[in-house]
């Protein structure tokens, strides 16, 4: 029997022809996901007896705020596998995944503001829940900032992942800061411990916006390590004699 | 439906401001970013198309 390893996929080559089959599935998952999570959070769920109509901005702001912690743990994932294995695809794989998470980092403060101004009377406060997702959104920057700065791509790729495993400490420090301080925030909407403490609909509608932002992540991010793969690979024969680049 | 009609739910209850900004712009940095990473990508088959080219240009006419 022929034993396949892992490190086999893990080939730019083998992932840049996996992620070309992979990324439209999830496209269009996201596309389908989306347009039914939309319809049931924005034409179908009641009205909250608190919160009015307001409240909506759930289906966005709660996967935007959980996208931006996965993807920061996921890069910090890649980034320990990379010092560990030595592997091309890690760093990769990392690069692509911070500008999204860099943008649901901003969603998630974004969306946030404008749900606090009506409910709290106030754009922004110095709250730990606030304050641990800004210095989240920096932690991306810095991260983009880092790597693009230093040009030798063995090196930019190691100081990146530590970057990304040093920073990691601070997603946990946000999922639990509602916990930990007396926040202006709400606690936690679901949790796996205890029911949900919303209304069944509201919840599925949140639930399937967020399984859709999962899919756009993972589609975008197979998309976009493509290009870099290509872009780092630019000398090796295989590229050359792929379709896609013939003149 | 819970909504009675188009205007009703464009006003969203006097939340509008705050529901659609925060609606809209997460739907244009999305589509943003797909636009962006699509934008990338067509760059980096351009540029090895180009490349492709000069090296089977016959060595005359490189001179």
């Amino acid at each position: 029997m022929k034993k396949t390893s892992w490190f086999h996929y893990a080939a730019p080559h083998t992932f840049y022809g996996l992620a070309g089959k992979a990324w439209p599935w999830f496209a269009v998952l996201a596309t389908v996901l989306m347009l039914v999570g939309m319809w049931l959070g924005f034409a179908v769920a009641p009205t909250d007896f608190q919160q009015g109509e307001g409240y909506r901005i759930i289906f966005v702001h709660v996967p935007a705020s959980w996208m931006s912690m996965v993807i920061y743990l996921a890069m910090a994932f890649w980034s320990v596998l990379g010092l560990t294995f030595n592997t091309r695809l890690s760093g990769m794989m990392t690069r692509a995944l911070a500008p999204t998470g860099a943008m649901f980092a901003f969603l998630s403060l974004w969306t946030g503001a404008l749900w606090g101004k009506p409910m709290w009377g106030a754009w922004w406060v110095w709250d730990a829940r606030l304050t641990s997702e800004l210095i989240l959104f920096f932690l991306y920057l810095g991260y983009i900032a880092l790597t693009s700065a230093i040009d030798d791509t063995r090196r930019s790729d190691r100081a990146g992942a530590l970057i990304a495993i040093v920073g990691a400490i601070n997603v946990p420090i946000i999922y639990f800061s509602v916990k930990w301080w007396n926040t202006l925030h709400q606690g936690a909407s679901v949790s796996l411990t205890k029911a949900p403490s919303m209304a069944e609909l509201m919840l599925w509608a949140m639930l399937l916006m967020a399984l859709a932002f999962w899919c756009y992540t993972i589609a975008l991010v197979l998309y976009r390590v493509r290009t870099l793969i290509l872009q780092r690979e630019s000398h090796a024969t295989w590229v050359h004699e792929l379709d896609e680049v013939k003149p | 439906m819970k909504w009675e009609s188009w205007s009703q739910f464009w006003a969203m209850g006097g939340y509008a401001v705050y529901v659609w900004g925060s609606v809209g712009v997460t739907a244009l940095l999305l589509a943003l970013e797909v636009w962006q990473a699509r934008w990338a990508h067509r760059v980096v088959l351009d540029q090895l198309k180009s490349e492709q080219a000069v090296a089977q240009l016959p060595v005359e006419e490189l001179m």
